[in-house]
């Protein structure tokens, strides 16, 4: 049974279509990238998942309740980070994850241990006793996350979870998200590629409420990447070099030529051929090269790809 | 379920935010001061030239003055601070996402709901005990002592008239988008009510008329306004009913 499975997603706001049939399936235990540019509706399909909002059309069960059905059912079984989480700001850090333990029912002892491992966890340990009122973004942000965790939930919802937290914080917290992989399924939208390139195994991209690619992370890479190789050459053969690059445009087996100063990154379609081909037509035109390489694919050049 | 986890954190919060702390305030003041002001307002506006004769046309100043002065003072502030405790209640929580946060956990939205009218009724109790406890006292020094009975009803049914606003303010503040909007509702609603007070059939069953009950109790008289008191518990029951059913439709 699917961790998350959502069909035919239906979403309007006034005139305004925030879901469009969106469909998407994550594995249990996955930590699934969810992508998107700005509006393209991440964040509703989030609010969706953890019942705060409901969809016009479609169907959605989260952790095996039925959303329509057993709505009442999924606070047990799901955590939720909103992008910008909210606290009491009267409370500290130590009371306000008492009263989510006491929401789900804990004695007074499970409550101080569970309190305990989640602030060593996400590094509150000092800031337990001020007041959440005075905590930084990123402060809250991991406050967010520890409440979110608190009651070992089937599936975690993470709207941006790192997008307010300096590199040291966001390096902690992606790997605190990476710890979870197997006993917990982590649901993450996110607009940083570098991080779900670093931790996601599974990747959805969504834009105008849509599903445009939805695999195994390798998997799109593979997909949806051109091949492509770099070529650098040296400044005597500057004026030389920008004619050789404009020329290759015209090759069957090229899709694209990028051409910035003396660097040239060539698109090809079989790559077996423009390995072989290549470098002989740059020794053809009697360039001076400094560099030639093979360039990997990365999540950025599928998003671009597929978003544009 | 969970209403008393709800409940022990609203009443935190009346406490850290000094809410129950503005209330007792406010309404101490008014329970010491207006047997006072009953008692020695003639007396200050004899002692100025100007009001002089004016004051010396009224009648020696009586329990019945410093009831009515209580009365008056501790309906009117306590409307008023009904409105402005109960107005960002629901809206601020919506607005800066921690009902979003809290209402993902097994915290159903009637509990949500219930335990922010429960604290506030709590709240306002203890004001208007405290409030009690020193009008009794200052009119028992000052003129006589009045029925036990007949004070308690009086305080009683005050605190239902302010429950009653309470409760209207609720429901704004869960209809509206913004304190302001949820205030500006409440007062609109209370000012409706008191129109109501003008027409002879409706204005035996308006909350104001708990308050002249109460005034008559607490003088030791038996006139009633049961009609009043069912009518008063039902808009207050009813507007959280609505707030339930509202808050249960809107998404977050």
């Amino acid at each position: 049974m699917s961790a998350i499975q959502a069909q035919e997603l239906r979403k309007a706001f006034g005139p305004f279509v925030a879901l469009d049939g969106l469909s998407l399936t994550v594995e249990p235990g996955a930590v699934f990238g969810f992508l998107g540019p700005n509006g393209a509706g991440k964040t509703t399909t989030i609010r969706i998942l953890a019942g705060l909002a409901r969809a016009d059309a479609g169907q959605v069960s989260v952790a095996g309740v039925d959303l329509r059905a057993d709505g009442h059912l999924l606070s047990r079984r799901v955590g939720y980070l909103p992008e910008e989480p909210a606290f009491y700001p009267w409370m500290s850090a130590v009371e306000f994850l008492d009263y989510v333990g006491r929401l789900y029912g804990q004695t007074p002892a499970e409550r101080k241990a569970r309190t305990t491992e989640l602030l060593e966890l996400t590094g509150l340990t000092e800031a337990r006793k001020r007041r959440v009122g005075g905590y930084s973004r990123g402060m809250r942000q991991r406050l967010g996350l520890a409440q979110a965790l608190y009651h070992r939930p089937e599936v975690l919802l993470l709207d941006e979870p790192v997008s307010a937290l300096d590199p040291a914080g966001r390096k902690d917290v992606l790997g605190l998200i990476e710890g979870l992989r197997g006993n917990c399924t982590v649901f993450m939208s996110t607009h940083i590629l570098a991080d779900v390139e670093r931790i996601c195994d599974s990747v959805a991209v969504i834009d105008h409420g849509r599903l445009l690619a939805e695999g195994r992370r390798d998997e799109l890479i593979e997909r949806y990447a051109a091949p492509a190789l770099r070529v650098e050459a040296a400044v005597s053969a500057a004026e030389a070099f920008a004619a050789w690059a404009a020329g290759l445009s015209a090759l069957p087996w090229v899709s694209a030529v990028n051409l910035d100063g003396l660097t040239a990154t060539v698109q090809v379609t079989d790559l077996p051929l423009a390995q072989r081909e290549l470098l002989r037509l740059a020794v053809a035109a009697d360039l001076t090269l400094e560099r030639y390489e093979l360039v990997k694919p990365t999540l950025e050049d599928v998003f671009l790809r597929i978003v544009a | 379920m969970n209403f008393l986890t709800a409940l022990r954190k609203e009443w935190l919060e009346q406490r850290r935010t000094r809410r129950l702390l503005i209330v007792i305030i406010v309404f101490v003041a008014f329970g010491l001061s207006s047997p006072l002001m009953a008692k020695f307002m003639p007396e200050v506006m004899k002692s100025f030239p100007e009001t002089a004769a004016i004051a010396s046309m009224f009648p020696d100043p009586t329990a019945a003055d410093a009831v009515g002065q209580y009365l008056k003072n501790m309906s009117q502030f306590g409307l008023l601070l009904a409105v402005l405790l109960s107005m960002g209640a629901v809206t601020n929580e919506k607005e800066r996402g921690t009902a979003a946060l809290m209402l993902t956990k097994p915290l159903p939205r009637g509990s949500f709901l219930a335990a922010k009218a429960v604290a506030l009724l709590i709240t306002f109790g203890v004001g208007v005990a405290l409030a009690g406890l020193g009008g009794y006292y200052y009119t028992y020094v000052l003129f006589e002592p009045l029925p036990v009975g007949g004070w308690l009803a009086l305080n009683g049914l005050l605190l239902a008239y302010i429950f009653v606003y309470v409760a209207i303010t609720l429901l704004a503040s869960t209809l509206a988008r913004s304190q302001v909007a949820a205030g500006g509702i409440a007062f609109g609603l209370a000012i409706l009510l008191s129109i109501f007070k003008a027409i002879p059939t409706t204005g035996k069953l308006i909350p104001a008329k708990l308050l002249d009950w109460g005034m008559q109790a607490a003088l030791g008289n038996c006139e009633t306004a049961w009609g009043a008191l069912a009518v008063c518990l039902g808009l207050a029951l009813a507007a959280l009913l609505g707030a339930w059913l509202a808050l249960r439709k809107q998404e977050l």
